[in-house]
């Protein structure tokens, strides 16, 4: 008996033309865009190269200090200390500005969205279906129709790193809201706050560690997609991740590769806490 | 004055409450409502609040007492009905209308605080003061003042977590204070503190409410409670008022076999002794004490009456407030010809029917004492109408809940 063929779906052909389509009438914009994020990202690389790393140490221990205490202090100015020495310092200041571009944007875009999705059930019902694909979808095939919008290089893997490094915050964004005490809702109400007061003095506060909770996530995320996008060129520590494949020395990517658990271990510890710290006295 | 006017209403909650309100008006039941989908919190309910009163809501957990109090500031929207706060429908209120009335006439105290916890005591207390938009330092000016009145001086930079639920509720009130509005919501504000602190909680609502003239809606669904605080009480079942009166008119004449059930005691009172109802007397003075010293121990407490002891506490008798009042402003010196030598006393077996029997004739508190005069304690109405109404508490509460 004969099974007729059933043609295949065009979907990846769709999709390349629509992307097709997209890049030859917007890719004018994004490219404007890449423009000011790469200036941004350079001038902050080359400010932060600019001073000497012992000096980048001491303001990370003593803000690290602040933030969490002495003990993870310590073992900041160990890590970065051995960053230095295994002459990694400039790779790491590469990542670590492209960690916190993207993380600031990432929080640019998911707070606003987490809060629209915690207030508007309508909203919510769009955005949530889409975190999931965003977020299953493996990384680095944001990678690929990033680079004709935005070139290769850095602004590439910071967008590819926002579209997969979001949905966290914007969820537990959501999560925070969502889950204010009804009883504090009510007293904001009952003194007369409108919507806004009640967002900014009651619920975005109180949400607060949730929140930070979900930034902390999405600079974890950052992080490793960094290092992903190394393939597109983004350099950085993920840059000699790379290398190391690409010429089989095993040596040297483990170099590499500690100095990225070093800096996720610095930057994990530092931020957990952050929206805890208001509740305690000061 | 009547500062609140509720005028017939009600309140269905559900995806239709026009068809709910249909079904009502067809004489449905309650339950009938609740299968249909509808749930229903008050229904037709009307009363009046007098400027100045502490007006009790009570009746047991879901007969609506948080609901009608909720329609008040519109936390709520009433299905149907009206409510008149001063001169102004509420239900008809504009946006802004409704917010001037939540900002600056009525505020409110939850019974589980509702403190914001990323805030310090006194930013919590100022919270309404800067909804409205009042600067900074008028409204830390204020809110320290409304800490004072409530007895918490020096924990302004506290925490919430910090503190016990006593003192947590006291910031509560001090930010309803803060706004100075004229109308005081308070929703089992009490409930959740233990007995001890309760009791105290209800003195100083008393004398804060004496002092500063608000109208307070209290709901509660504790007769002692009830009876303790409240001018007068309106008694709810299951959405509807069943009877509104001070306590003593609801006690004398229960309207139906419901509140009857609250408050009236025929079986057991038997059982029932001076020595197990009578608490220990707070306050007393004694035959040298001047008419002034007294008279302000008795402001402090807001007694109508004070016994008079002798330093080894053997009763000499008893003070009513009226004489010490007309004794302090025709300047005498001392006590001693105020005092009333034959007020009734009771011995400590002295049965319930018979201290009901005397408290008709003799309307303040009643002295027990041992073979010897020594004061042993003193049973109070309140005591006495709590007591008969808790032997009756669980066959009550399982009733309404079948
Ligand atoms: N938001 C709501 N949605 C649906 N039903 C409600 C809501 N609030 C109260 N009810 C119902 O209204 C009735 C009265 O509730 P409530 O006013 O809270 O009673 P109380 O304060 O006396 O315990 C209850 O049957 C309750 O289930
Ligand atoms: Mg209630």
């Amino acid at each position: 008996m004969m099974i007729p063929t059933i043609p295949k779906l065009p979907l990846a052909h769709g999709i390349d033309v629509t992307l097709d389509w997209l890049t030859a009438h917007f890719a004018f914009i994004t490219k404007g865009f890449s423009h000011v994020i790469s200036a941004l990202i350079e001038g902050i690389v080359s400010g932060l190269s600019w001073l000497p790393p012992w000096v980048l140490i001491i303001v990370v221990v003593v803000l690290v200090h602040r933030a969490v205490g002495w003990r993870v202090a310590l073992a900041s100015a160990l890590g970065l200390l051995l960053l230095w020495n295994l002459r990694l310092w400039s790779a790491t200041v590469e990542t670590f500005t492209l960690v916190l571009i993207s993380t600031l944007i990432s929080v640019l875009i998911g707070l606003p969205l987490g809060i629209l999705a915690a207030l508007s059930s309508r909203v919510s019902r769009v955005v949530m279906p889409t975190l999931d694909f965003m977020q299953t979808m493996p990384a680095f095939v944001y990678l690929i129709p990033a680079i004709p919008f935005f070139g290769l290089g850095a602004v590439s893997a910071s967008v590819a790193t926002v579209v997969f490094a979001t949905p966290p915050t914007i969820r537990l964004t959501v999560l925070g809201i969502r889950h204010v005490p009804e009883d504090l809702i009510e007293a904001a109400d009952a003194f007369g706050s409108t919507l806004r007061q009640k967002l900014l003095k009651v619920q975005l506060p109180v949400a607060m560690p949730t929140i930070m909770a979900g930034v902390n996530q999405t600079i974890m995320l950052s992080l490793s997609m960094v290092v992903v996008a190394a393939m597109i060129g983004a350099g950085g520590l993920g840059g000699k991740v790379w290398e190391a494949i690409q010429r089989l020395e095993p040596g040297q990517g483990f170099e590499a590769g500690i100095a990225i658990v070093i800096l996720a271990m610095i930057l994990d510890r530092s931020t957990q806490r952050i929206g805890r710290s208001p509740f305690a006295k000061q | 004055m009547q500062i609140i006017k509720v005028k017939h209403l009600t309140k269905i909650f559900g995806p239709h409450p026009e068809q709910g309100l249909r079904l009502l008006d067809a004489g449905k039941s309650n339950g009938q409502l609740r299968e249909a989908g509808h749930a229903v919190g008050i229904v037709d309910v009307s009363f009046e609040v007098e400027e100045g009163e502490l007006l009790v809501i009570m009746g047991l957990s879901g007969s609506g007492k948080s609901t009608l109090l909720r329609c008040v500031n519109l936390l709520n929207i009433p299905s149907r009905g009206q409510i008149i706060v001063g001169d102004e429908d509420v239900t008809r209120c504009s946006h802004e209308q409704l917010l001037d009335l939540r900002r600056r006439r009525v505020s409110m105290v939850f019974q589980h605080f509702a403190l914001l916890p990323h805030r310090s005591v006194v930013d919590n207390v100022a919270y309404g003061l800067e909804v409205q938009g009042i600067n900074e330092d008028e409204r830390r000016d204020r809110a320290i003042e409304a800490l004072h009145l409530v007895g918490l001086k020096d924990w302004e930079e506290a925490y919430p977590h910090q503190l016990s639920g006593g003192m947590q509720q006291r910031v509560g009130l001090a930010r309803a204070l803060a706004v100075k509005s004229d109308i005081l919501l308070m929703d089992e504000a009490f409930s959740a503190l233990d007995p001890l602190i309760r009791h105290d909680m209800q003195q100083e609502l008393a004398s804060l409410q004496r002092q500063m003239k608000k109208t307070i809606i209290f709901i509660t669904h504790d007769l002692d409670e009830a009876l303790e605080i409240g001018d007068r009480i309106v008694l709810m079942r299951e959405g509807r008022v069943v009877q509104i009166g001070t306590s003593e008119e609801i006690l004398n004449n229960p309207a139906d076999a419901y509140v009857e059930r609250f408050v009236e005691n025929v079986d057991t009172s038997h059982m029932l002794t001076a020595q197990s109802l009578m608490v220990r007397a707070r306050e007393v003075a004694h035959p040298q004490d001047g008419p002034r010293t007294v008279l302000r121990k008795m402001t402090e407490i807001s007694y109508t009456s004070i016994l008079v002891v002798e330093r080894d506490h053997t009763l000499v008798g008893s003070v009513t407030l009226d004489a010490l009042d007309a004794a302090v402003r025709e300047g005498r010196r001392s006590i001693t010809d105020l005092i009333q030598r034959d007020a009734p006393t009771l011995a400590p077996e002295t049965p319930l029917a018979e201290i009901l029997h005397l408290m008709a004739e003799w309307p303040y508190r009643l002295p027990v004492v041992n073979e010897r005069r020594r004061l042993l304690g003193v049973v109070t109405r309140t005591r006495v109408i709590s007591a008969l109404a808790q032997s009756r508490a669980e066959p009550t509460a399982a009733d309404a809940e079948s």
